[in-house]
């Protein structure tokens, strides 16, 4: 994707979990006037060790500072920035509507089915649907109801983002750095 | 199971179990528990009570600088701890291994306004390596060895603790802790034999090579490595500020200083050179001038340990990362013994005509005010080019780093990132604790002196052999240059009404001269150096001084102004 010669950029941050690091991370952003798209902060596949997925609109150079600065804090394990072809996406979209209008415009139920989306919760008065995907996709759902009139409250998640790549680096580095730091002893 | 002790106790077993032999520091409420248990330790940690927090951290500063130790102070939460902010950023910038120990309020009254309660963490996480607040006693002996640790490994730098006041009474077994691996950081990058063959290559294939020696020498200990690669490769070195004791002045090879006043061959020669070679510097846009025409004629080499150096301002052609001491050593190895002397000798003529424009106008003039440069060049003189010099900011700074002659590792004390005025007291303070054995010469203006004069006091408690050379010129000195130069000679606030300094120094018990002629200068040089502990020369020099050669601001790098009337 790309915004006035900037491309959408999706750093991956692995931390240890340790208090005050979300801060240290958005302060390298807010130093160089970059505004974060999206961000996220989960557990990983490593116990623990937290995952930030976070996205912005930067040229090359950049982003590619901001990671190093990125990883040169003492509790960052590793900091890597990816497009959008190396990686794979998704993003959740939480969409509230109104449950008369649904039944009476039956497009509203039309547009839920072609954007392959769920309905999680239906009373007299609302309906909530849930549409998983890539930014494009539940926008799409969202402008499509919205020309229908019905909807009520609409967010949209963060992006997540797990790499194409078959190696699996984090773990390998760490255990690199365990055996050099035993292998010193 | 061992005797239960308070996590005050902890603090002073574990600063013992580091090392630490001085601490800087000031008592208040959220850290007496910790002053407490101090008490019974100050045979072995020496505390050295300063005047106002902020001298603390510079004076940690400047023990660290001289000693290579990391340099530690201890003061109270809230304001305590917010007046050693300057130090602590200052010691971020030019990478300072500095612990700072502050007291906070109890875990439980955290978040609540609680009173000299301050978010520690969160204000100083931007200029520290690491900042950490310790809640729990059984913390104390881990936090500790985490922090020094991270202080001095790698690119050193300064790290916060602030520790909560039912830490510190809290109690809990202690055990000595050792930390010497942390999975998620990585000191020293590991050295890629490939990039030093490739580098080795460049500089074989170059003809006109020139050394940037930063800091970063300094630190890595690699003075002897340096030497040792500069002579065989025949290669010509300037020095960054930080970097100029880490090349010999009087080495042939050493072309003087970089950047903005540094010497105009070597600036110069950056844009004539084929091959740029930096150690340990970070491309300071005071070193650089212009980004954009900097040396873009050359190739260039970057040997740093820190990976976000690289490119962060002057792109390179190749990064060797790691250690100086390790990858000059391995690339020295490497190469073949050059000889460069033609590349060499046409530094001479730049050499002579800043000496005819600048130097003998500045460091020999024979009537008139007396110049700055001659003071400097007295009392490098009269210390056999041996003493540490120590800096405030401004003028002083940069007439001291031109004329101040270096013949010894670590020993220039000065603020550079930052360019903190107020730093030349407290700093030249600590360095006399960082090497008690060696002459240290403070020079600074009459404006610096007044942010921290204050520690007069602490020079005076302690006998503080500080030899403080006040270039009294009766303005802001260098802000005043600039409105000279740049804004049309309005001097906006920078003409100073001073006190009498000698009557400050009488009060303090500080043996003071002044010297208004040229004439007295020697003796009173001689006369301050052969005076046991702390002395201050007073010297009038000519008010509307300028500090020349001059590169100024957005200008390229080899066009300096070589006079201003």
């Amino acid at each position: 994707m790309e915004q006035n010669n900037r491309t959408l950029y999706t750093i991956l941050v692995f931390s240890e979990n340790l208090a005050g690091l979300l801060n240290q991370i958005t302060a390298v952003f807010t130093r160089r006037q970059v505004n974060i798209e999206s961000l996220n902060v989960s557990a990983s596949s490593i116990k623990g060790v937290h995952k930030y997925t976070i996205t912005c609109y930067s040229d090359k150079e950049t982003v590619d500072k901001i990671t190093r600065q990125i990883e040169k804090k003492i509790d960052v394990l590793q900091a890597n920035y990816f497009t959008d072809d190396e990686i794979f996406i998704e993003e959740c979209g939480l969409i509230k509507i109104s449950t008369p209008v649904m039944l009476e415009n039956p497009q509203v139920s039309r547009y839920i089915r072609i954007h392959d989306a769920n309905i999680v919760e239906v009373n007299p008065t609302y309906s909530i649907i849930t549409k998983n995907g890539l930014t494009e996709d539940i926008e799409s759902l969202y402008h499509a109801l919205r020309d229908c009139g019905c909807v009520l409250q609409y967010v949209r998640s963060g992006r997540i983002a797990i790499t194409k790549s078959c190696i699996e680096h984090l773990t390998e580095y760490l255990s690199e750095r365990e055996q050099k730091y035993m292998a010193s002893k | 199971m061992k005797d239960p002790i308070t996590g005050a106790e902890a603090l002073m077993r574990s600063l013992e179990n580091e090392g630490v032999d001085v601490l800087f520091g000031y008592p208040g409420g959220a850290i007496m528990p910790s002053f407490d248990a101090l008490y019974d330790h100050k045979k072995k940690l020496n505390h050295i009570l300063v005047r106002h927090e902020q001298a603390a951290a510079h004076a940690a500063q400047g023990y660290a600088r001289v000693s290579g130790k990391v340099g530690c102070c201890i003061v109270t939460s809230g304001p305590g701890v917010t007046n050693t902010i300057t130090g602590i950023a200052d010691a971020m910038m030019d990478s300072t291994p500095l612990v700072v120990i502050a007291g906070q309020v109890g875990a439980a009254f955290l978040g609540s306004d609680a009173f000299q309660e301050v978010d520690l963490v969160g204000v100083t996480q931007p200029i520290t390596k690491w900042a950490y607040q310790i809640r729990r006693p059984e913390d104390v002996a881990w936090a500790v060895s985490r922090a020094f640790y991270i202080a001095k490994s790698g690119r050193p730098g300064p790290v916060v603790l602030d520790f909560a006041k039912n830490a510190q009474v809290g109690t809990c077994e202690y055990e000595p802790q050792h930390i010497d691996f942390i999975r998620s950081y990585v000191p020293v990058p590991e050295m890629d034999t490939d990039a030093v063959q490739v580098a080795a290559d460049m500089i074989n294939a170059s003809r006109r090579p020139l050394v940037l020696v930063g800091q970063g020498v300094e630190l890595g200990g690699a003075q002897k490595e340096l030497v040792d690669f500069l002579e065989k490769i025949d290669a010509p070195a300037g020095c960054t500020l930080l970097g100029l004791s880490a090349l010999a002045s009087d080495h042939p090879l050493n072309m003087g200083m970089l950047g903005m006043h540094g010497s105009l061959a070597s600036n110069v020669k950056t844009q004539e050179c084929d091959l740029l070679i930096a150690v340990g510097m970070r491309f300071d846009d005071r070193i650089t001038g212009k980004l954009s025409t900097y040396a873009t004629q050359a190739k260039k080499i970057h040997f740093d340990i820190d990976p976000s150096e690289i490119n962060k301002n002057v792109k390179v052609d190749l990064a060797v990362l790691g250690d100086c001491k390790e990858t000059l050593a391995a690339v020295t190895e490497m190469v073949s013994k050059k000889s460069h002397r033609e590349w060499i000798d046409s530094f001479a003529p730049f050499k002579e005509k800043e000496q005819k424009m600048v130097i003998d106008k500045e460091v020999y003039p024979t009537e008139g005010p007396i110049k700055m440069g001659e003071v400097v060049n007295c009392v490098t003189e009269e210390t056999g080019n041996k003493a540490i010099l120590v800096t405030d900011v401004g003028q002083n700074q940069m007439m001291a780093a031109r004329y101040f002659k270096f013949t010894q590792k670590r020993s220039i004390v000065t603020s550079g990132g930052m360019g903190t005025m107020g730093f030349g007291i407290p700093a030249a303070i600590g360095a006399t604790f960082g090497a008690p054995e060696r002459d240290v010469c403070l020079f600074l203006g009459d404006g610096g002196m007044q942010m921290t004069i204050q520690e007069f006091g602490t020079i005076m408690e302690q006998q503080a052999p500080v030899k403080i050379i006040l270039l009294n010129n009766n303005y802001l000195g260098n802000v005043r240059q600039w409105q000279a130069m740049f804004f049309n000679r309005r001097y906006s606030f920078t003409p100073m009404t001073n006190p009498d300094f000698e009557k400050i120094a009488s009060a303090y018990n500080i043996p003071c001269q002044t010297v208004v002629d040229r004439k007295d200068l020697k003796d009173a040089v001689k006369k301050m150096m052969a005076t046991k502990g702390p002395y201050l020369l007073q010297v009038a020099v000519e008010e509307e001084g300028n500090v020349l050669p001059m590169c100024e601001p957005g200008h390229d790098v080899d066009d300096m102004t070589m006079e201003f009337k």
